[in-house]
């Protein structure tokens, strides 16, 4: 693997100098959660570790992931990134077509084996032998499956290759399946979003490349340092809703004065995610910040937990469209009606029993006296 | 039982001088008083958790119930000094918490409590005659049954009720409130070390906060129907049943056998 250049001698070569590569070290390691200690590691790592060969593979998505990927600020994706790692196979990014492609494919596979990293952006549908999604003439769960055979490690970028996304919504038609129930003898790093944040990708992809391991996982497979908190814990809106202040309508006077938006459906409590912290497209904003809710992208099954505006949603799990407080209130009012009913039939038959018990009650009485 | 007592064969309203002297005792009062009795049921520990577990599910789901549908916002002072809705959540999960210890303490009182503070925790499904009453408790709530049965402990039917609303019930809310808690905690902790695996086998814990919120309404259901018919068999039923869980004692109307 020798003839790969280093990190750092691809970017000299892009004519960064020295000064700027040890800012984006440190900056790295900021990202990262690192301390200051670890610029010096990441700054040998650069430039002694021969680059990562990268497969990324596209199963059922919308590009979103790539979207992202490409408009990372820190590290810059653009020129750095894309030479940090040495991204051999990317049908959506690569210069080469058809057979060519393909080519480079086996090619990578051949020459690194069980050295590359797979990143599976969307999912292989299973129904109909995979017929749903073909690429290069061959279902799509084939490629994913001969990429994966060699493979360090997986990484699912995005809600597809994570849970699912839209395409496994109910009823799921064509059985699109997360990548971790198809290849199970591989390490996999899930990093679910829809898309995730591009800061969150290529921070993966630098600190596997910097320590050449997997970054702390939580029981999810996603990475601790960027998926350990919920939205609604890092919120800038927080104190509103502790206050009891809320967006109670679109564009009324609290929504002006950015209220919480927990009423309005906000999935910020339920959802794990870096937004309220990283920001999107180089910090600038985040869902909440522009004023509509976090929909949840980054969870298992989001498109399925009811509508992204109601706080309680339907339980559409039951395959009922209600929410809890219309079947437990119905629930409630019937028992209330039958308890009305049941008094009042009690309390006749009561009366009833009494008059019918007079002739006889002197006996009772004389008897027990 | 009245011959038992050293008045009993001569006079049997002899020696109750105090509801003599008040006046307003008739002779077959009198009689009714030497005879009946009381079977001491349910022990002070059992009671205490009676009434402190319906105080907490009281504030359990009138708050619950904003948790999930929030007041109106309210602007009393600025967002750094008001804490409205955090104190409705305290509440909650101070309540949840006292709920739970009880809970805890309910079944260790089952343990070492007298035979009645068991019932609540097992259905003798395997009894024949259990069914048998179970079907005439039906009977009587369906009107079918003119006479009432006598019972110490729990009717069939309200053991069934005790088990799957209580025993099982608050199990679940007590299980899927600490997991939702546990979120608030967050990673790491010894909460998210015993729930996190639960949450995760749910998936997006939107679901397990319907699920909680579907068991509030349960226990409302239960609730109704419990105070209905404590206060329907107080009335009706020949034992006592309200006082039986302020005094401990169940009191009962007539000497006759079923």
């Amino acid at each position: 693997m020798s003839q790969i250049e280093t990190f750092y001698e691809v970017m000299r070569k892009q004519g960064i100098t020295r000064r700027s590569f040890m800012k984006y070290c440190s900056l790295t390691a900021a990202a990262l959660g690192l301390g200051p200690a670890f610029v010096p590691r990441i700054a040998k790592a650069m430039e002694e570790m021969p680059r990562t060969p990268v497969i990324w593979v596209h199963g059922l998505e919308c590009t979103c992931c790539s979207e992202s990927f490409i408009r990372s600020a820190h590290p810059l994706a653009g020129d750095v990134v894309l030479s940090m790692i040495s991204l051999d196979y990317d049908d959506t990014l690569m210069a080469a077509a058809g057979h060519q492609a393909e080519a480079a494919m086996r090619d990578t596979i051949e020459r690194y084996r069980g050295n590359y990293i797979l990143a599976v952006e969307g999912n292989p549908p299973l129904n109909e032998d995979g017929m749903y999604c073909i690429v290069g003439g061959k279902p799509f769960v084939d490629q994913l499956r001969e990429a994966a055979e060699h493979a360090k490690a997986i990484i699912s970028w995005g809600a597809c290759a994570s849970y699912g996304c839209v395409q496994a919504a109910h009823p799921n038609p064509t059985r699109a399946t997360p990548v971790h129930q198809v290849i199970t003898d591989k390490p996999i790093i899930r990093v679910p979003g829809c898309p995730p944040i591009a800061e969150v990708m290529t921070g993966v992809i630098t600190y596997m490349l910097t320590f050449d391991r997997l970054p702390e996982l939580d029981r999810q497979g996603r990475p601790a340092m960027f998926y350990g908190q919920r939205i609604h814990d890092k919120c800038y809106r927080r104190p509103h809703f502790d206050a009891g202040q809320f967006v109670e309508t679109w564009d009324d006077e609290n929504a002006r004065r950015g209220y919480c938006l927990y009423k309005m459906g906000c999935k910020g409590p339920t959802t794990y995610n870096a937004c309220s912290t990283v920001r999107w497209n180089e910090g600038v904003s985040f869902p909440i910040q522009s004023g509509h809710g976090c929909i949840g992208c980054s969870e298992d099954g989001f498109w399925d937990q009811g509508s992204f505006y109601d706080r309680v949603t339907d339980l559409t799990q039951f395959g009922v469209e209600a929410n809890a407080d219309q079947i437990g209130g119905i629930a409630a009012g019937a028992v209330a009606g039958g308890i009305a009913v049941h008094t009042a039939i009690s309390a006749l038959r009561t009366a009833q029993k009494k008059v019918q018990d007079r002739p006889s009650a002197a006996e009772t009485s004389k008897e027990e006296a | 039982m009245s011959d038992a007592t050293p008045y009993g064969s001569r006079d049997p309203a002899a020696g109750l001088e105090a509801a003599r002297l008040t006046g307003d005792a008739t002779e077959s009062d009198l009689a009714s008083v030497r005879r009946r009795t009381s079977v001491y049921v349910y022990e002070a520990p059992v009671r205490l958790w009676h009434w402190t577990n319906a105080l907490c599910i009281l504030v359990l789901i009138v708050t619950g119930f904003l948790i999930g549908r929030p007041l109106p916002s309210m602007q009393i002072a600025e967002a750094t000094h008001q804490f409205v809705f955090g104190y409705i959540r305290f509440a909650h999960f101070a309540a949840a918490m006292i709920l739970t210890v009880g809970f805890f303490g309910r079944i260790y009182w089952a343990f070492v409590g007298n035979h009645h503070a068991r019932q609540m925790f097992y259905l003798p499904v395997h009894r024949k005659a259990w069914w048998r009453e179970v079907w005439h408790e039906i009977r009587w709530y369906g009107f079918l049954e003119k006479t009432p049965k006598k019972y110490v402990g729990h009717n069939p039917l309200a053991q069934i009720a005790m088990f799957f609303f209580m025993t099982l019930g608050l199990s679940f809310m007590i299980i899927t409130g600490f997991a939702l808690y546990a979120e608030g905690v967050g990673q790491g902790g010894i909460l998210d070390a015993i729930f996190g695996p639960l949450r995760e086998a749910i998936g997006n814990s939107q679901i397990l906060h319907q699920m909680h919120r579907l068991g509030m309404w349960a226990i409302v259901v239960f609730m109704l129907v419990h105070i209905y018919a404590a206060i329907r068999e107080d009335i009706m039923s020949r034992q006592s049943m309200v006082s039986t869980m302020i005094s401990g004692h169940r009191t009962f109307k007539d000497d006759r056998a079923d």
